[in-house]
C-alpha cells in the first residue's frame, strides 16, 4: 500500500449514516440505553431462576410444614413442626450424621488429592501438557456417571481387579484386616462404606480440582518466591501463603463435593451397605413410604448443613483472598 | 578483604539461550552496585542468581565468602525488593512486613514492633492496618523495601523497583533510596535498564549485554571513557564513530565515542570544523536535540534551546573539543 492510499480523504462524511432497518434501529436503541438490553438479556434467566428454580424449592420447604395422617396416607395441609419432631427420631439424626461425616471425609479426601494436581496444572504445565490435563480433568466427566458407579463395583468387588492385584502382591490380608474393621469394612469393597466413599472421592474429584487449580493460577508466582526470599521453608510458604491463597477455591470446590455427597442417592446404592444416605431416605419417602412431608424435611438438612458451612467459611475468612 | 558477592566465571543457561555467559564480579560491602543493560542483557538473572532463584550452570558464587550454589534462598540473608513488589495481597501491611520475622518465629508483638519501626523509616508510620490493594504503587514500593530490610539483610537486591513509579515520585525514590543505602550501610544491588537511575544512584555500575559484561566501573568511568561501543551508545546514547571519521581528526584509526552535549554548532563552514547537514531538531525543554547528517553519518548533538539553529536541510559547522573525543579500547 502506498501512503496516498492513507491519505485523509477529503469526500468522506464525519459522521457515518445508520445502516437503517430495524436491527440499525436496535443497534442504536441499545447503544444509547445499555440497560434496556441488559434487562432484556436478564429477564429469561431471571423469570427462570425466580419462578421454576427458587419457587419450586420453596414450594418444597412449605410441604415440610405440612403432616401425613398416619391412618389414610393423606397430606394434612395445616402449618405444623410434626414432621420435624419425626425427622429428629435417632434413626433418621443416625441416617443424617452418616451422611455429613461420609460427605466431610469424601471432601477432605478430594482436597488432599486434588492440590497437588491442581498445583502441578497451575504452575508448571505449559501449552500440551495443559491441555492433557484438562482432557484428564473433564474427561471422566463426558462419561455416563451411572457408567462410572458400576464400573467401580466391577472393580471393587471381591472378584474384582483390585482384590486380584493386591493378591499378587501378597498384600490381601491387608485388606482382610480392612474389611474386618466395624463401620469401614464388610464382605468386600464393593459393600462397604469404603467402596461408597472411594467411588465419592473419584465421581466428585473434577468438582474440586477445577476450582483450585483456578485458585491457583491466580497467585503470582513471585509471591512463592518472595516468601522463600524472606526466609520462609517451602512448608512455610505453603501453609502462609500458598494455602490461604487457594483457599477461596478449595472452599468452591468443597462446596460441590459437600453438597453433591449429601444429595447423592445412586453410589450409595449401588455401592456399599443397606445403611441409608439422606438422598436414599428422601427417595424413598416420597416414592415407597409415600410420606412427602418428612422428604421435604429431609431435603431441608442438607440446605441448612451447606447454609452453616458457607457462614462458617466466611467467618474463617475463606473468602477475603477473592 | 571479602566480597559482598562475588562471581567466578558464572553462567546460566537455559537450553541453548546463555542468559548469563561466563561473568565474573566483586561487589564490595557496603557498596551501591548497579546492574545496567537493555531487557534480555542477563542482569536480571544475575540478581536471582544472588537471591538463588536460579543455580549457576557452571562457575561459583559466594556472598560473603560463604559459596552459594545449592543454597535455598530461604536461607541466604539476602532479601529482594521485587519488581512489581510481590506484596502478600492476603495480609495487612504490618503482616506484610512482619513476614520475613514471622517465619524465623519471632514472637507477635515484638515482630510488629521492629514492622512499625520499618514502616517509619520508609517514611509510612501508620499504614500497618491497611491492604496492599489500598495502597498507591509508590507507598507498596515502599512496604516492599520495608518488608526485605526489617530482616537486616547482609545484601539487599532491587530489581527495577523504580519501574512502574511515575517519574517525579522516581526521582524523590532514588534520592531516599541513596540516602537510606548510606545511613544503613548494608550492600544494595540494583538491576535497571535507565541509564540515568544508574548513574546517579550507584558507586560503581556494571554494563551488561548479551549475558557478559561489558564494562564496569564509576558512573564516570562509564559514561566519560566507555571500553565499548555498546557501553557508549547505550549509556547516555554517545556517538559513536567509526575509525575512518576518528583518523580524519585524531590521527589515529581507531572507535571512538562523542557525546552529543560535547558537540557545539555554527552557522558557517570554516577553520577545523565538520561541515554537516541539519536534518532533524527535537525540542526537549531545557535543551534541544539535533540530528546531524556527516556524509551519510548521523550524528546527534544536544544544544541549549536558546542556541539560534539554522532551518533544517542546511549546512552548519560542527566543532569539539579534541580532548572529548574518546577512543575506545575494544573494537566491539
Amino acid at each position: 500500500m502506498t501512503i496516498a492510499a492513507l491519505n485523509s480523504n477529503p469526500a468522506a462524511p464525519a459522521i457515518l449514516p445508520g445502516s437503517g432497518g430495524l436491527r440499525g434501529a436496535l443497534s442504536d436503541l441499545f447503544w444509547r440505553r445499555p440497560k434496556l438490553l441488559l434487562l432484556l438479556m436478564l429477564l429469561p434467566p431471571v423469570l427462570w431462576l425466580g419462578i421454576v428454580y427458587i419457587g419450586s424449592l420453596f414450594a418444597l420447604l412449605a410441604q415440610s410444614f405440612f403432616s401425613i395422617d398416619e391412618f389414610s396416607g393423606l397430606i394434612n395441609r395445616e402449618f405444623t413442626l410434626k414432621t420435624y419432631g419425626d425427622l429428629l427420631q435417632a434413626a433418621n439424626l443416625d441416617i443424617i450424621l452418616r451422611t455429613v461425616t461420609m460427605a466431610a471425609l469424601v471432601t477432605l479426601a478430594s482436597a488432599i488429592i486434588a492440590f497437588p494436581i491442581a498445583y502441578y496444572a497451575a504452575r508448571y504445565a505449559r501449552g500440551r501438557w495443559k491441555a492433557l490435563f484438562y482432557l484428564g480433568v473433564m474427561l471422566p466427566l463426558w462419561s455416563s456417571y451411572l457408567v462410572k458407579v458400576y464400573a467401580w463395583k466391577l472393580i471393587l468387588a471381591k472378584e474384582g481387579i483390585l482384590t486380584w492385584l493386591l493378591g499378587k502382591l501378597n498384600l490381601l490380608w491387608l485388606l482382610d484386616a480392612w474389611l474386618s474393621l466395624p463401620i469401614v469394612g464388610g464382605n468386600s469393597l464393593s459393600v462397604s462404606f469404603t467402596g461408597t466413599f472411594i467411588a465419592f472421592v473419584y465421581v466428585w474429584l473434577p468438582f474440586m480440582i477445577l476450582p483450585v487449580q483456578a485458585a491457583l493460577e491466580r497467585v503470582p508466582g513471585n509471591l512463592v518466591e518472595a516468601s522463600s526470599d524472606l526466609g520462609a521453608s517451602p512448608g512455610q510458604t505453603f501453609r502462609n501463603v500458598l494455602f490461604p491463597l487457594a483457599l477461596p477455591g478449595i472452599v468452591a470446590g468443597s462446596i460441590f463435593t459437600f453438597s453433591l455427597t449429601l444429595g447423592d442417592y445412586i453410589i450409595p446404592q449401588i455401592i456399599g451397605t443397606s445403611r441409608l444416605f439422606i438422598g436414599q431416605a428422601v427417595y424413598s419417602q416420597q416414592g415407597t413410604a409415600g410420606n412427602i412431608p418428612l422428604a421435604a424435611a429431609f431435603t431441608v438438612v442438607p440446605i441448612v448443613i451447606m447454609g452453616f458451612y458457607l457462614w462458617g467459611a466466611k467467618r474463617m475468612g475463606a473468602f477475603d483472598a477473592l | 578483604m571479602t566480597s559482598a558477592v562475588s562471581f567466578q566465571k558464572v553462567s546460566r543457561h537455559f537450553g541453548s539461550v546463555r542468559a548469563v555467559d561466563a561473568v565474573d564480579l566483586d561487589i564490595a560491602p557496603g557498596e551501591f552496585f548497579a546492574m545496567l543493560g537493555p531487557s534480555g542483557s542477563g542482569k536480571t538473572t544475575c540478581l536471582r542468581l544472588i537471591a538463588g532463584f536460579e543455580q549457576p550452570t557452571s562457575g561459583s558464587i559466594s556472598i560473603f565468602g560463604e559459596r552459594a550454589e545449592g543454597v535455598p534462598p530461604y536461607r541466604r540473608n539476602v532479601n529482594t525488593v521485587f519488581q512489581d513488589y510481590a506484596l502478600f495481597p492476603h495480609l495487612n501491611v504490618l503482616d506484610n512486613v512482619a513476614y520475613g520475622l514471622m517465619v524465623k518465629g519471632v514472637g507477635k508483638p515484638e515482630r510488629h514492633k521492629a514492622a512499625e519501626e520499618a514502616l517509619s523509616l520508609v517514611r509510612l508510620p501508620g499504614y500497618g492496618a491497611r491492604r496492599p490493594g489500598q495502597l498507591s504503587g509508590g507507598q507498596r514500593q515502599r512496604v516492599a523495601l520495608a518488608r526485605a530490610l526489617v530482616n537486616q539483610p547482609k545484601v539487599l537486591l532491587l530489581d527495577e523497583p523504580l519501574g512502574a513509579l511515575d517519574l517525579k515520585l522516581r526521582e524523590n525514590m532514588q534520592e531516599e533510596l541513596k540516602s537510606l543505602q548510606k545511613a544503613l550501610g548494608i550492600t544494595f544491588v540494583f538491576v535497571t535498564h535507565d541509564q540515568g537511575e544508574a548513574l546517579s544512584m550507584a558507586d560503581r555500575v556494571a554494563v551488561f549485554n548479551d549475558g557478559r559484561i561489558m564494562q564496569i566501573g564509576t558512573p564516570e568511568d562509564i559514561y566519560q571513557r566507555p571500553r565499548t561501543r555498546f557501553v557508549a551508545d547505550f549509556v547516555g546514547s554517545s556517538n559513536v564513530l567509526p575509525p575512518d571519521f576518528v583518523q580524519r581528526y585524531c590521527g589515529q584509526h581507531r572507535w571512538g565515542s562523542l557525546r552529543p552535549e560535547s558537540i557545539r554548532i555554527g552557522r558557517a563552514a570554516k577553520g577545523d570544523g565538520v561541515t554537516a547537514r541539519l536534518v532533524g531538531t527535537n525540542y526537549l525543554g531545557a535543551t534541544t536535540r539535533l540530528a546531524l547528517d556527516v556524509d551519510g553519518l548521523r550524528l546527534h548533538a544536544i544544544v541549549p534551546a536558546v542556541t539560534k539553529l539554522p532551518a533544517e536541510g542546511e549546512a552548519v559547522a560542527l566543532t569539539f573539543n579534541r580532548e572529548h573525543l574518546h577512543l575506545m579500547d575494544e573494537p566491539a
